[in-house]
């Protein structure tokens, strides 16, 4: 028997040989693959294990830092967003439910620490395998965290959906992005069901997501492209009245306003006459109407750090969700005036006035100012990237003229400030919709930018469904976000 | 002089003081990664642990001080490796552990002292027969069904699984069986189709083993234990008969009834699915492996160390049943390929030591107890790991001394009792 013995000994001998290719199998050669399975929950676990880089305000103020714990002997940390709601669609969220979204996920290589010049490696390492924490960057945004929070204040005053865009002409530094409602990004992780089923989706950023009509405000860039051509001056003049005829249905002005006969190009954007700028519009033509938005950087998404899925394109939308080939044949005469089927988002608008604002010359919008290590060493100051020349310096002087008198003598006289010039623009885009006792609703615009001679604030304020007009309930808030900028 | 230290005990002694070392450092950093600090109150556990296992060398020592000097440190290693794992997912798991572990030793000391002279035993291998098969019956007919299958009854606030004690009984009844039977088995007087065929009489309890295992299979829906009990048989008969015939009967008729049970019950159907590929359901049905793997995969060569690894997510642990089923891919990701590797040479040590006695002992019921016992309790760590670690597909059954479980641990103080009491028997002094 005992031969017998000795056979089945060798046996689970064999299967115990077994036992430890198929451990040595998972264990080293397969091990790296499965660790990079995108359902291991270890991926999450071990960004956790990294002290993320805090979020800071050009002001200074904390807007993302951590909140540690223990878990399986190691220190993990968890997002803390100290001011909830007011820069949630800026800073967005990192979180274990719903992955990243904003500044969080875009600058998620140097919150990290991941992406870092030699030294802040070599520092990392070290960390690394001395087993301490791994610590981020810190991110510093060019946001004014105080003109943040009024501005979403004040959204939040008008009881209705919203968003507000600020940011410096000259570099493009994003100084405000707010929409409203916002949603608070410490309960993304917590309850973030609550944050999906709350109404009006204040997880979309209106500010880069929501698209709007511009419907006046958009006379701006009908205006550039009429000066630009060099066919049209200021001075040139077009037939008043209460409407004109064009290919579709006749166009009339606002509140059956009768505009003078004849009356000028300037004073027509001053007053915001819709029967003269349907005229300038068949007098430009499509062609150089288009060629004019895509100088302001419409058709195409905005280039700015800030997640592709969270930006729509501003453009002519043929229906619902579909950008039009801007190529086929649109009513010019409308989309001169805002409307038929042009979206823009708040963004867009805020960088049209911008543009105007720095003489002509568009900048990249961006958010980062410094990149710094734990230790305090800068590790990267983005620099101001140029996108182009949008109109000539003639043309944004002989704009930024009129539309400081559409402040001071025209429709958005709200935005005055005592002692600064501010150059600005309405607009009160029907929606078509109206509310339950039956006032027809607007998508309520301000764009403008001050001082007019060399602008530090270029804005682009806008409210959804609202009963008042671009004047009324848009241009206070442009004010107060620009008094609170200067 | 020093000759004379050299006894079996002492030695014993000596490999018992080195898995203290291991107890010590083990839960030292399981607390040290849980609280940040090692507590005075907290080693309590680790003394305890090594006071119980001084208290079964004390008893080994006054009763069977020839017994093997190796199979009761592995065991204890084994133990101290399981206890320190479940101390790191749930202390208040290893405080019941603790007292698995007390009443284990309470049966180790009745079996030692009871059966002393291991081969009277063998007059008790009916008794044996009928207790285990009282034990499995009681289980179909009581038992509760847990994952769809049925191995566990319960009895006041606990949960008896009467299977792990059925085997050890099991593995006596047949060597009893065996011994009597060899000769008609080896050399039947009839021959049939020209193959040689014993009497029914003696074949009966074989055929009925068979049967029994299958019963098990279909109507208990147990996968593991009715593969184990087959399997252990099987060793068995071959070390009994050196038949071929047997085993390969053996195989042909479980072949047969498993594919009856695959096509009977989905549930057996569906295990070979996920084993076929796990990933295809990653949050449902293949949750379970697909996670364990992931842990194994994460220990790497090395591992995380002691109460480092990815084992909790709050206070739940991120493979269900990890402390019971899964305990060894826990141990794989805090222990890594080298801690792996080394519990399963652990076994295969004390397989090895188990088969080693059986060579050397001089009567076909000693030799086929200890070849027996010592096969059931690889075999089972065997089908286990082999399950965790996708190699078979995963059947629940425990990992032997190292996973949560009193009806485990009490069941196997009994068998690791029944080796000793045979090596004591085999390692006696000539003449005696």
């Amino acid at each position: 028997m005992n031969a017998r013995i000795t056979r089945l000994y060798r046996a689970m001998a064999l299967a115990f040989a077994a036992l430890i290719a198929t451990c040595t199998y998972w264990q080293v050669w397969a091990a790296p693959s499965l660790e990079a399975r995108q359902d291991n929950p270890r991926l999450v676990y071990r960004e956790l294990a990294v002290k993320r880089g805090r979020i800071i305000s050009a002001d200074g103020i904390t807007l993302a830092n951590n909140r540690s714990r223990q878990a399986n002997g190691r220190t993990i940390y968890l997002r803390r967003y100290p001011r909830g709601g007011d820069a949630a669609a800026v800073v967005g969220y990192s979180s274990v439910q719903a992955s990243r979204a904003g500044i969080e996920r875009t600058r998620n290589d140097y919150l990290t620490g991941a992406n870092t010049d030699l030294a802040g490696g070599v520092e990392r390492l070290i960390d690394t395998v001395q087993g301490q924490t791994v610590q981020g960057n810190d991110v510093i945004l060019s946001l004014d965290a105080r003109a943040q929070r009024l501005a979403i204040r004040a959204l939040e005053a008008t009881g209705q959906p919203g968003a507000v865009v600020a940011m410096e002409p000259e570099t493009g530094r994003i100084l405000v992005m707010a929409s409203w409602p916002t949603f608070d990004p410490n309960l993304v992780d917590r309850d973030f069901a609550s944050v999906l089923d709350a109404p009006d989706a204040p997880l979309l950023n209106r500010a880069t997501q929501g698209l709007y009509p511009p419907g006046s405000t958009f006379k701006i860039v009908t205006a550039a492209a009429a000066l630009e051509s060099g066919e049209l001056t200021p001075s040139t003049k077009f037939a008043g009245g209460r409407c004109v005829k064009t290919q579709g249905p006749d166009l009339c002005n606002a509140a059956g306003e009768v505009a003078p006969d004849p009356n000028r190009l300037d004073d027509a954007l001053v007053h915001s006459y819709n029967t003269t700028f349907a005229q300038i519009g068949e007098a430009v033509g499509q062609e150089r109407l288009v060629e004019q938005m895509t100088a302001f950087g419409f058709f195409v998404p905005t280039p700015i750090d800030y997640p592709r899925e969270q930006m729509e394109i501003s453009g002519i939308y043929r229906r619902a969700g579909r950008i039009a080939d801007p190529s086929r044949p649109v009513d010019v005469s409308r989309v001169a005036i805002g409307q038929a089927g042009l979206l823009t988002t708040p963004l867009q608008m805020a960088m049209v006035a911008a543009a105007i604002g720095n003489g002509g010359v568009l900048m990249a919008p961006r958010f980062v100012d410094r990149v710094r290590s734990p230790s305090g060493r800068l590790v990267t100051a983005p620099p101001s990237d140029e996108i182009g020349r949008a109109v000539s310096t003639a043309t944004a002087r002989t704009l930024a003229d009129i539309m400081r008198r559409v402040v001071d003598e025209g429709t958005g006289q709200a935005a005055q400030i005592g002692g600064l010039d501010v150059a600005g623009k309405t607009g009160t885009a029907q929606t078509g919709r109206r509310d339950a006792s039956g006032r027809p609703l607007s998508d309520a615009w301000f764009v403008a930018f001050a001082p007019t001679s060399a602008p530090r604030v270029a804005i682009a304020v806008v409210v959804e469904d609202s009963t008042g007009f671009g004047g009324t309930v848009a241009a206070p808030i442009a004010r107060d976000v620009i008094e609170a900028l200067l | 002089m020093i000759a004379a230290l050299r006894t079996a005990r002492n030695r014993e002694l000596v490999n018992l003081v080195l898995v203290s070392l291991l107890v010590v450092t083990g839960f030292g950093a399981v607390f040290v990664a849980r609280e940040n600090a090692v507590e005075s109150s907290s080693l309590s556990y680790a003394a305890l642990f090594i006071a119980l296992y001084l208290a079964a060398h004390v008893v080994l020592r006054l009763t069977l001080r020839n017994a093997d000097p190796y199979l009761l440190p592995l065991a204890a290693l084994l133990t101290a490796v399981g206890l320190i794992e479940i101390y790191r997912i749930d202390p208040e798991l290893a405080r019941d552990q603790g007292l698995w572990i007390v009443l284990g030793l309470v049966l180790f000391t009745a079996v030692v002292v009871a059966f002393r002279d291991v081969r009277r035993l063998e007059q008790l291998r009916y008794t044996c027969g009928v207790a285990a098969v009282i034990l499995l019956a009681a289980t179909a007919v009581l038992g509760t069904e847990v994952n769809g299958a049925r191995l566990w009854i319960r009895a006041g606030g606990y949960q008896i699984q009467p299977g792990e004690f059925a085997k050890v009984l099991l593995v006596v009844f047949v060597a009893g069986y065996l011994r009597a039977n060899r000769e008609v088995l080896t050399h039947p007087a009839r021959r049939l189709l020209g193959v040689g065929l014993p009497a029914l009489r003696h074949l009966l309890p074989l055929l009925s083993m068979w049967g029994a295992a299958l019963v098990l299979l279909v109507a208990v829906n147990d996968l593991g234990s009715s593969l184990l009990y087959f399997s252990i048989l099987l060793a068995m008969v071959y070390l009994a008969t050196g038949r071929w015939l047997y085993v390969g009967g053996g195989v042909a008729v479980f072949a047969v009834g498993a594919l009856a049970a695959v096509q009977a019950a989905p549930h057996v159907q569906d295990r070979i699915d996920i084993w076929l590929d796990p990933w295809r359901t990653p949050q449902t049905t293949g949750y379970q492996i697909v996670q364990s793997l992931y842990s194994i995969a994460d220990g790497g060569v090395f591992g995380t160390g002691f109460g480092r690894g990815f084992v909790l997510v709050g206070d739940r642990t991120v493979i269900p049943d990890a402390h019971t089923d899964f305990i060894f891919s826990v141990i794989a990701t805090e222990t890594g390929l080298a801690g792996a590797a080394g519990l399963l040479l652990v076994y295969l040590a004390f397989v090895y030591r188990g088969m080693k006695l059986a060579s050397l002992a001089d009567d076909g019921f000693t030799k086929l107890l200890a070849a027996g016992l010592s096969f059931a309790l690889g075999f089972q760590a065997f089908v286990i790991v082999a399950g965790v670690t996708k190699l078979l597909p995963l059947t629940g059954i425990t990992l032997p001394f190292v996973s949560y479980g009193g009806s485990s641990i009490v069941a196997n103080f009994g068998l690791l009792a029944l080796l000793l009491c045979v090596s004591n028997h085999v390692n006696r002094p000539a003449g005696t």
